[in-house]
């Protein structure tokens, strides 16, 4: 099983219209994505090579079923698209686009919360997910991934999330499903989000984690994995050597005055039982250790 | 984007919150005239990114104009952590009776806006913070609600603030708020918000942190922008549009998106080593990219070895390849470069890569391994 979608998951592209939007929203059909609508309120009615536009997320819902959407909207517009995926009436939202305010990403998220619970909404900032083998929303090379199981990877750095893949597919290890969730203020979909799913898939063994510096999710995870979890975890946490009160690219890593540096994380993880890499490499490493143990 | 003392008042005062009048200069002339226009006594008050302005003499009383000029010609020209003086701001100098501390910032693991607000303001507050966490009110705003004016109410009545100053710090929290929203701030601090001897409660600081992101919806951001720190070599990327961050290594690093770039710099330093920057190229890591990225680093002395550090996603190792290839006919390459590509068609680039290595151009399989050489060429 995979968690958050599968390959019954169909998929409306708010944006498919636009180059980012037609270039993945194409990727991800070929991979296998059931790719069923776009939206784009000056071309409803028209296609994007076979793939029906609709005005809204709504409209395309009722037409096909959309249970998941997916944002290449530009910044600007990335909170009005995410309202308007919730109110459409899909289950599952990938922002996929960078560059959004905070203010905005903390106020969707609470606005969301409140007024619609069962949703769930991934990013924004993030490279979407993959369940290799039956399901690829956004930017993910679907090749570097391995299907069927056992691990299943959550992670809040793009490259190192294809990183992380791409060890395990060296090693001949598949994944049950990958989830990245984006490095911005406020994600839509928290490490504990996915450490809870994958605790309650049956076919998920292990669950592979890969962090950085900056905040605290990290360590709210520990805390949830030494509470919580019953399957085997491994980590890795970039950003060891970044000084502190230095912004490290667009991603959320900043580290200010002790808190939130990788060592910090690294602990909590240690002690909440997990194998902590200081690589990449040695993570996937330690992953096929705790793979070859099952 | 981290505004000056001066600039975050600006902004404050757009939104209605008392300040001081005042003037920024560049010059001790300036300062003196602006202390002539203003009327003594002033404070003369350098403006630069960090803290510790007080300790480090950046903060001086001018009862009168040859004070100014004194002070003024001490200050412009100091080094502060670092960070040379190059703007004074002369401000009315106030009378103080208590001085509080006020801020808003994100809190990122309840996903909440935290405002914070103590009776125990002033240089120490990381100290009370510390020792005495009760001292501080706390407040989690939801940003669907915002802060309501009773909720401001009962936040400031928890803080122990002199009674008299009640109203006066609703005020300003409520308008704090505001402008921590409307402006898309990631901080927006006073330390000291004072209490005067006539009972008027006003901003004496500012720290304000503003939201790069946000700059669609404030074209007037550009302004700030222009006034961040960079060393030379961090000016250089930025007018390239790349990531960059100087650091005190010999190992130029150059990596494709911002997990991979930091993961690269521990690398570097886990067998031995040390990076002179941090460099994310993004998603994409074409010739033109690739070029401006080598020119960056060929700038700094202090590089002795090159670690280009690339994963293939959606982007193929071919393309990479060929992009590597052209930017180094581009640019003239002082140090060697260490190449360890990997991911999608990572054979088919390597292939490329192939015919041109040679002592100046080295490439190696893994991430260790490429670390471990570019250390090597760097020692």
């Amino acid at each position: 099983m995979s968690i958050f979608v599968d390959e019954n998951t169909k998929v409306v592209y708010q944006g498919l219209t636009g180059s980012q939007g037609r270039y993945y929203g194409m990727l991800n059909r070929e991979y296998g994505t059931q790719v069923v609508a776009g939206t784009n309120p000056k071309k409803a009615g028209s296609d994007v090579d076979g793939i029906p536009i609709y005005a809204s997320v709504a409209d395309a819902v009722a037409e096909t079923g959309a249970t998941a959407s997916c944002i290449f909207i530009p910044a600007p517009g990335v909170r009005g698209a995410i309202m308007e995926a919730a109110e459409g009436g899909v289950e599952f939202i990938v922002a996929i686009t960078e560059g959004v305010p905070a203010h905005d990403e903390a106020w969707f998220f609470n606005k969301l919360r409140r007024d619609f619970p069962n949703v769930q909404l991934l990013g924004p900032n993030c490279p979407g997910i993959i369940s290799p083998g039956k399901c690829n929303i956004g930017i993910t090379a679907g090749h570097i991934a391995k299907s069927g199981g056992p691990v299943g990877i959550v992670s809040r750095s793009g490259t190192l999330t294809y990183q992380a893949l791409y060890e395990l597919k060296q090693k001949d290890i598949g994944v049950t499903t990958c989830v990245g969730i984006g490095g911005d203020p406020v994600p839509g979909t928290s490490f504990i989000d996915c450490l809870r799913a994958f605790e309650a898939d049956p076919e998920t063994k292990a669950v592979m984690m890969i962090g950085e510096i900056g905040g605290s999710a990290e360590e709210e995870a520990a805390e949830f994995i030494k509470h919580h979890m019953s399957k085997p975890v491994s980590s890795y946490i970039a950003g060891v050597t970044a000084p502190p009160g230095k912004k490290m690219g667009h991603a959320g890593a900043i580290v200010s005055g002790g808190k939130g540096t990788a060592q910090a994380k690294m602990d909590a993880l240690g002690d909440a039982g997990v194998k902590v890499g200081l690589n990449p490499t040695e993570a996937g490493d330690l992953m096929a250790e705790i793979v070859a143990s099952l | 984007m981290d505004l000056f003392e001066y600039q975050g008042k600006q902004f404050f005062a757009t939104y209605g919150m008392p300040i001081s009048p005042g003037e920024v200069a560049f010059t001790v002339d300036e300062a003196v005239g602006a202390a002539e226009r203003i009327g003594t006594p002033v404070m003369v008050k350098a403006q630069v990114h960090t803290g510790g302005r007080g300790k480090a003499g950046g903060v001086k009383f001018a009862a009168t104009v040859d004070d100014v000029r004194e002070h003024a010609g001490n200050i412009l020209g100091l080094d502060i952590r670092g960070h040379i003086v190059k703007r004074v701001w002369i401000e009315k100098a106030s009378d103080i009776a208590e001085e509080y501390y006020a801020s808003f910032t994100l809190d990122r693991s309840a996903k909440k806006h935290l405002g914070m607000l103590s009776a125990e303001g002033g240089v120490e507050i990381e100290a009370v913070a510390e020792q005495n966490p009760d001292a501080i009110a706390k407040i989690w705003v939801d940003p669907v609600d915002g802060l309501t004016e009773e909720a401001a109410r009962a936040w400031v009545e928890a803080a122990n603030l002199n009674p008299d100053a009640t109203e006066g710090a609703i005020d300003i929290l409520v308008k704090l708020y505001r402008a921590y929203v409307e402006g898309d701030a990631d901080l927006c601090e006073i330390n000291p918000l004072i209490f005067t001897p006539d009972k008027r409660v006003h901003v004496l600081d500012a720290k304000v942190t503003l939201d790069g992101n946000s700059e669609f919806r404030h074209n007037d951001y550009a302004q700030f922008d222009e006034t961040q720190p960079r060393d030379e070599r961090e000016s250089a990327a930025h007018e390239k549009g790349l990531q960059y961050v100087g650091l005190e290594g010999s190992v130029g690093v150059i990596a494709n998106g911002a997990g991979l770039a930091m993961s690269t710099v521990d690398v570097v330093n886990q067998v031995g080593g040390a990076a002179a920057n941090f460099l994310d190229i993004g998603g994409g890591a074409n010739a033109d990219v690739m070029a401006g990225a080598l020119e960056v680093i060929n700038n700094d002395p202090d590089v002795k070895a090159i670690f280009i550090n690339i994963f293939g996603g959606i982007t193929r190792g071919e393309e990479v390849a060929n992009g590597i290839v052209e930017a180094m006919d581009r640019v003239q390459i002082e140090a060697p470069i260490v190449i360890r590509l990997d991911g999608t068609n990572a054979d088919e680039g390597r292939a490329i890569l192939q015919p041109h290595l040679s002592n100046a151009l080295q490439m190696e399989d893994t991430m260790l391994d490429a670390a471990r050489r570019a250390v090597e060429l760097a020692s």
